[in-house]
């Protein structure tokens, strides 16, 4: 079967600071892939060369699309959702609003509605904090509503970039308990960005391993976690 | 205590002008978080052509609209051709941009309709209401402010698109995440400015007469008013326009070395004032933020 | 492919490359000023006395520059600083008969402490909110000048008329010649000590503020008093710039002194370019010569066309003069040395 994203050669830079040295990997429709490596090692600016946010080139192709000269706009309305470093979070908007605008891209109508009580029923705590601005949200609370926005749009494919950073181990798990969840569910898939590969390798099916810039191993995720070789020398567990 | 009050009715009365044009600046503030020194010259430049239009026998609502219109695509032409291309120099090019707008604003409305001060009409009708206190036009003036306050409140708050300005103006790259084209949402943000600035230069013309140099101490004023209520808040910016018309003419008449020349830097005086004790103006809002 | 983007984290040692722009910058310094110096021997009284306004007005600049491109802060205002120190010189002289070379330092300390006075309630204010409020005290100016208590002094609407100096020591040159080589020497000498302030750990302490405010308040660097300070030199910069003016032009009256001298300042600290000194001279030749450019254009839209020009150079030049010459001296300097292997 064709890949949903396929990736080949891809490279950024910052300034003269070569990042990503050409990538190649690919995602299957309906899978969970890790992106896994160091800090430093390209994962960040790989979500955002994909999402046109910094200056690329190579070969991107997006369910039989080329999107590797697209815009960050354009290519969002393909389907492909990215939950930023950051959380990128509306701070003075409401949770709703926040939610709101993620299905900026698509045609409003009454599905809105119900897509936003589908949210929250993933989380129940968006709900009881509708109305409140989103800033005041708590840092476990603003990355469920950053997943929550990208789900409003429906998604063919989500970019996660670190969804448990800076969370307590509790609310890292649930965090994970639910990108599960909505696994089944929405039949998403997902590029995830992790440091905390113990739970990434847990939900994917394929990791890829980065190493300044480079694809150093790939696999099925089950493997790169049964083997304690890789699991010494990259993972660090 | 008549005098007072007759006072600041009268204040409110002129406040109205530079509430008008606080709006506005409010309103570009949002879009590309700096005042536009060349609002002034805009809405100047605006009202010039709803007077041409209405010299040429237009009806005058017909202008108004007319005026709203040309200005709103003005606005967004400005942004594109001129703002579009150095989106990312240093904030103080930018200044000098909007200087130089007002120079060509300025020596065009000159150039074209010349220098000589003309009579604007007011659909409001003479006479004078609250025992000579107001005028209809002046009365007619804050009925206009707040429609205008209560459509702009209704666009944010209530339609998609306004939720996307809003959005593109407090994360512009997570705006871009989620599909925003926050680019054409900037150059909107123009268009809606310039179309409220031809608000209130129409509103304004009748009272001060119409000629190029009218708005430069009327936009003074005007980002007192803003700055006063805060800038990030619409109702803020009238409330602080009204606020600074109040301030000014109390100040005119009960400090005894405020002259009328001295009006202005008085009024000025005090915002700064209030600006050192309450740097978000009265009603800026503070973001509240966790990490 | 070259070695330089195989190896990103070696770049180049900074010193080898300020030394070839010094050296380069140095001579066309140099150049610049033996030119400044032989221009009036060859031209007309009038343009001498534009020349001379160019400097004068490369003076204010340079204390703007300062203020704006050293340490961070935003002022639309200095053309109030310009009138204090006009004003200065004009009743000194007028009233107290005091000679014209001394009413620049009594100019200077004066707007000095102005200045200072101004910039500590400005400290809590940032970017707009300053601008605003230093547009506040430009546009207030004229108006406090005009004020009837203050009328023996300032002379009121009329201002004060003022005499023009003669050459001294019987050397031969026209009042408008000596008056040049007089702002010459006091520019050079502004320069010499602006330049050496920026080099000096105070001028360290000035920038760290404008870069990283909280770092350096961590670094213990006093934040209040530096931001104030810079206020004061920078307003005493732009008064001793005011008083040559009213030298120069024998005239001092409000109406010489709106908001329309604080924008133009402006103006030439950018076009000259933010937090490069030597910009000041392109700043101050832009304020004198473009508008005259402009109306030979058409002189009923040459306001239009000034703007047409301005936006132009914001193009061709987003962080003006400055940053074009930087950008060529990366160039030459590159092209010039082959880098070093490591």
């Amino acid at each position: 079967m064709k890949p949903l994203l396929s990736v080949r050669g891809l490279e950024a830079s910052y300034g003269d600071l070569k990042v990503l040295r050409g990538l190649d990997f690919s995602i299957a429709e309906g899978s969970v892939t890790a992106l896994l490596g160091a800090n430093g090692a390209g994962k960040t600016t790989t979500l955002r060369a994909l999402c046109g946010m910094i200056a690329r080139s190579g070969e991107i192709e997006f369910d039989g699309r080329s999107i590797g000269r697209a815009r960050t706009e354009d290519i969002v309305r393909l389907g492909i959702a990215h939950v930023p470093e950051g959380r990128g979070t509306f701070f003075n908007l409401t949770v709703e609003e926040n939610l709101e605008l993620g299905a900026m891209s698509r045609p409003a109508g009454r599905e809105l509605t119900t897509d936003i009580q589908r949210i929250y029923g993933y989380f129940p705590r968006l709900e009881e904090r509708r109305r409140q601005q989103a800033g005041t949200l708590s840092g476990g609370e603003q990355q469920m509503l950053a997943i929550g926005r990208a789900l409003m749009l429906k998604p063919r494919l989500m970019l996660l970039d670190e969804p448990s950073f800076g969370l307590a181990p509790l609310i890292v798990e649930e965090v994970f308990r639910i990108l599960a969840h909505v696994r089944e569910t929405m039949k998403v898939s997902m590029l995830l960005v992790e440091q905390n590969a113990n739970f990434a390798l847990a939900l994917a099916d394929h990791a890829y391993l980065l190493e300044t810039g480079e694809i150093a191993i790939a696999g099925p995720a089950e493997e790169i976690r049964n083997n304690e070789s890789i699991r010494n020398a990259y993972l660090g567990y | 205590m008549e005098i007072f009050i007759q006072q600041i009715v009268s204040g409110i009365a002129t406040g109205a002008i530079y509430a008008c044009m606080a709006l506005a600046i409010v309103m570009i503030y949002q879009a590309i978080h700096n005042l536009n020194f060349a609002q002034g010259e805009m809405a100047m430049f605006s009202t010039f052509i709803a007077w041409q239009l209405i010299a040429w026998g237009t009806p005058y609502w017909i202008a108004f609209a007319l005026t709203l219109a040309i200005s709103f695509i003005g606005g967004v032409v400005i942004e594109r051709l001129v703002f579009k291309p150095i989106e990312n120099a240093p904030i103080l090019s930018y200044v000098v941009v909007f200087i130089a707008l007002f120079a060509i604003f300025n020596s065009l409305a000159g150039f074209i309709w010349n220098f000589e001060i003309k009579p604007f009409p007011t659909p409001f009708g003479s006479g004078a209401l609250f025992g000579g206190l107001m005028s209809p036009h002046q009365a007619g003036m804050i009925v206009v402010t707040v429609v205008v306050l209560a459509l702009l409140y209704f666009f944010f708050r209530f339609t998609r698109i306004g939720l996307a300005m809003r959005a593109a103006a407090v994360n512009p790259e997570s705006a871009r995440l989620v599909g925003i084209r926050v680019s054409w949402m900037t150059a909107l943000g123009w268009g809606m400015a310039s179309a409220i600035g031809a608000v209130a230069g129409m509103m304004i013309a009748p009272v001060v007469f119409l000629e190029p140099n009218m708005m430069v101490s009327i936009l003074l004023y005007g980002f007192a008013g803003a700055v006063l209520g805060g800038l990030t808040s619409p109702v803020g910016a009238v409330v602080g326009g009204l606020a600074v018309g109040v301030i000014e003419n109390l100040a005119g008449t009960y400090i005894p070395v405020v002259g009328p020349e001295l009006k202005l830097p008085i009024a000025l005086l005090v915002i700064v004032a209030v600006l050192v004790v309450r740097p978000s103006g009265l009603m800026g809002r503070k973001i509240v933020q966790r990490v | 492919m070259d070695a330089r983007d195989e190896n990103p984290a070696i770049s180049e040692p900074p010193a080898d490359r300020a030394g070839i722009r010094f050296g380069a910058l140095g001579w066309t310094g140099l150049a610049v000023v033996v030119v400044l110096a032989a221009l009036p021997l060859f031209l007309a009284n009038f343009t001498i006395f534009q020349l001379t306004m160019m400097l004068i007005y490369a003076i204010a600049i340079l204390g703007l520059n300062l203020l704006t491109g050293i340490n961070g802060q935003f002022s639309l205002g200095h053309g109030a600083f310009y009138a204090i120190g006009a004003y200065t010189a004009a009743i000194l002289m007028e009233n107290f008969g005091l000679a014209y070379g001394w009413t620049l330092p009594a100019a200077g300390l004066i707007c000095f402490v102005s200045g200072f006075l101004f910039g500590l309630p400005a400290l809590r204010l940032e970017g707009i909110y300053l601008a605003l409020a230093t547009f506040g005290l430009a546009v207030a100016m004229p108006q406090f000048l005009k004020l009837s208590v203050l009328e023996p002094w300032t002379g009121g609407v009329q201002g004060i008329v003022i005499t023009k100096p003669d050459a001294p020591f019987g050397l031969p040159l026209s009042q408008d010649q000596w008056l040049y080589y007089f702002t010459l020497v006091v520019a050079l000498l502004l320069y010499w000590f602006a330049a050496n302030l920026v080099a000096s750990r105070s001028g360290r302490a000035l920038m760290a503020i404008r870069d990283n405010p909280l770092a350096a308040r961590a670094m213990g660097v006093n934040n209040a008093l530096y931001k104030s300070l810079a206020f004061g030199i920078s307003a005493a910069f732009t008064g001793i710039a005011g008083a040559l003016g009213a030298i120069v032009v024998q005239f001092v009256a409000p109406d010489s002194f709106t908001f329309a001298l604080s924008v133009a300042l402006f103006v030439g600290l950018v076009v000259g370019g933010v937090g490069w000194l030597p910009g000041a001279l392109v700043g101050g030749a832009f304020i004198v010569f473009i508008p005259n450019v402009a109306e030979l254009f058409n002189k009923a839209l040459a306001g239009a066309v000034y703007g047409v020009i301005l936006i132009l150079l914001i193009y061709l030049m987003p962080t003006g003069a400055g940053g074009l010459v930087r950008k060529v001296a990366d160039f030459v300097g590159r092209r010039m040395k082959p880098r070093p292997d490591r």
